[in-house]
């Protein structure tokens, strides 16, 4: 695969990719494929409407990995991409995704990334996908991820989303139906610092009997950036769902956290949580008689939080 | 060795001004284990915050090892070897215990070396290391990890703000061991406690009483401990842990 240190150093910070990975995967660079390889049950072939790809996972498919990351380096450039995961019965797999722009330009760079996720009867998947961006141009980062996950009865998805630096401007948006038995796990840990903005929705419908949902989003906005959770889990059945957003407020950061909750069925049992503060002083003068001084304290602090 | 002198501390109140510590001078000798006890709002957990550099004086001056320290903050003085043990541990989402260990000792150590510290305050080690340090932990849990983070440390001159309070009888046996190993331990170092407790008081060196603000009495425990018995300045621990029948016996 022929990719520079910059793009090398961008897959690791989005995918921690140090050399060509194990399993099936396809990276994208600039706008083109960089590498791909299929394996005897994952397939990858290029969408042929639109920019894209199509992943098709095999029923039975077992400690199996997909890795599908994003570079982008030129600035200026932006993208719309459409990837299909068709996951099948049964199999078990890792999905690693995510996107890194590095931009040192005066022009914006934006990649928008569109999933959906088909998720077969019984499957597991864990999706790990993280964004970051560098570069000192003028030229904004921007991603917009767009996540669709559609699970069969049984089935469960686990989600790790993090964008923990350098990205200018984000709108996330997640949506999820859930059948019989399937159960979603996300875990978005998100930073904002400088002027960023970023927009994080879910939209999660209970459908079937005994699915259940845990949506927990916890951040930090420093400087003067500006951060919008919102997240809505709507109960159909007999459920469980529960939405967490959790938020540490720092120099003139502004949040703005909307949970919703819409129950259907008298057996579906929705429960949010929502908070919103800067670091307790405690904490930092624990830290501190440990020996770290205020502004390490104050980084552990974050750190931790955002593990 | 820490010299305490003329250390005054006032808040502000309905009338005015309250006095929390007035005029108190003590010194913690090397190699001693002093216990300062005396009643409710007697401004013992105060004087420990203004040892640790958490509360600033309104008057008076604090020395450490021949220097004046009144002006340092906490972080300085923690480098200068105090270390300090809340009455109330703080909780935080995400720091493991490991990390806190870690932080504690100023360096990177393995999870092996680090469970050992909390297999001195009688935690199963590796239950706890890749335990989060935040509501998930019992209070006692919480207290027995405060503790091992001040153990870890090592430091010149160790404080204990009420390390009795929240933990359980059981434990409270085995604290008292900790305070005795520690004790046994004292290279050039010295360890005052914070306590009302009968047998902290027990293995003391040296007992302040301080009351209103002021210091009582003071000098070594067989001196000063036999005075306190039966006060609130020294309760056995079925009082402490509310553990009384209706008839006034332990349970």
């Amino acid at each position: 695969m022929k990719l520079n240190d910059l793009q090398w150093q961008i897959l690791e910070e989005v995918a921690e990719l140090h050399k060509t990975p194990e399993g099936a995967y396809n990276i994208r660079s600039d706008s083109q494929s960089a590498g791909r390889r299929s394996t005897e049950n994952v397939e990858i072939v290029s969408k042929t409407d639109v920019s894209g790809l199509e992943i098709h996972i095999k029923p039975g498919t077992k400690k199996e990995s997909v890795h599908i990351p994003v570079v982008l380096t030129k600035s200026g450039l932006k993208e719309v991409v459409y990837n299909d995961f068709f996951i099948g019965e049964d199999s078990d797999v890792l999905i690693v995704a995510g996107c890194g722009i590095d931009n040192c330009g005066n022009q914006d760079s934006q990649h928008d990334g569109v999933h959906r996720f088909f998720v077969g009867k019984n499957a597991k998947v864990k999706y790990v996908e993280k964004h970051y961006g560098s570069g000192e141009g003028k030229g904004k980062r921007i991603l917009n991820p767009q996540t669709e996950v559609y699970m069969e009865e049984g089935s469960s998805v686990t989600m790790e989303m993090v964008q923990i630096k350098g990205v200018d401007d984000t709108d996330r948006t997640t949506v999820a139906r859930l059948k019989a038995g399937a159960k979603l796990v996300v875990r978005e840990r998100l930073m904002t610092h400088g002027m960023q903005r970023a927009y994080s929705k879910y939209d999660v419908v209970l459908e079937g009997e005994d699915a259940a949902a845990d949506v927990v989003s916890r951040s930090v906005a420093r400087d003067d950036s500006y951060q919008k959770f919102d997240a809505k889990i709507t109960g159909n059945a007999r459920c469980h769902g529960h939405t967490e957003c959790d938020s540490i407020i720092m120099d003139r950061g502004k949040i703005l956290a909307v949970p919703a909750l819409e129950a259907n069925d008298i057996d579906a049992t929705l429960v949010h949580e929502a908070a919103i503060g800067k670091i307790a002083g405690e904490q930092i003068i624990k830290l501190m008689t440990l020996g770290l001084s205020e502004q390490e304290a104050e980084e552990q602090i974050v750190n931790g939080f955002l593990r | 060795m820490l010299t305490i002198q003329d250390l005054s501390f006032t808040v502000p109140s309905e009338n005015g001004e309250k006095a929390i510590l007035k005029n108190v001078s003590l010194t913690i000798p090397d190699k001693k284990l002093v216990v300062v006890t005396g009643p409710n709002g007697g401004g013992k957990s105060t004087l420990a915050k203004m040892i640790a550099g958490i509360e600033k004086p309104t008057s008076g001056k604090v020395f450490f090892e021949g220097k004046d320290i009144t002006d340092l903050d906490i972080t300085g003085r923690a480098k200068k070897g105090i270390a300090f043990a809340f009455q109330q541990p703080v909780r935080f989402k995400g720091i493991h215990v490991l990390d806190l260990i870690r932080m504690a000792i100023g360096k990177k150590i393995t999870p092996a070396d680090a469970c050992e510290y909390l297999s001195l305050v009688g935690l199963c080690a590796k239950d706890y290391i890749n335990r989060e340090v935040d509501s998930s932990l019992s209070g006692g849990e919480l207290k027995r990890i405060e503790i091992a983070t001040v153990i870890a440390r090592s430091a010149k001159l160790s404080v204990f703000d009420e390390p009795e309070a929240g933990i359980d009888l059981w434990s409270f046996q085995n604290l008292i061991k900790v305070f005795q190993k520690m004790r046994a331990e004292i290279e050039d170092g010295s360890i005052l406690i914070i306590s009302h407790q009968e047998r902290i008081l027990s293995i003391a060196d040296e007992i302040v009483v301080l009351k209103n603000g002021t210091i009582d009495r003071q000098g070594p425990r067989d001196e000063i401990f036999p005075t306190l018995i039966g006060t609130s300045a020294a309760v056995g621990s079925c009082r402490k842990e509310n553990a009384y029948n209706e008839d006034g016996r332990c349970k």
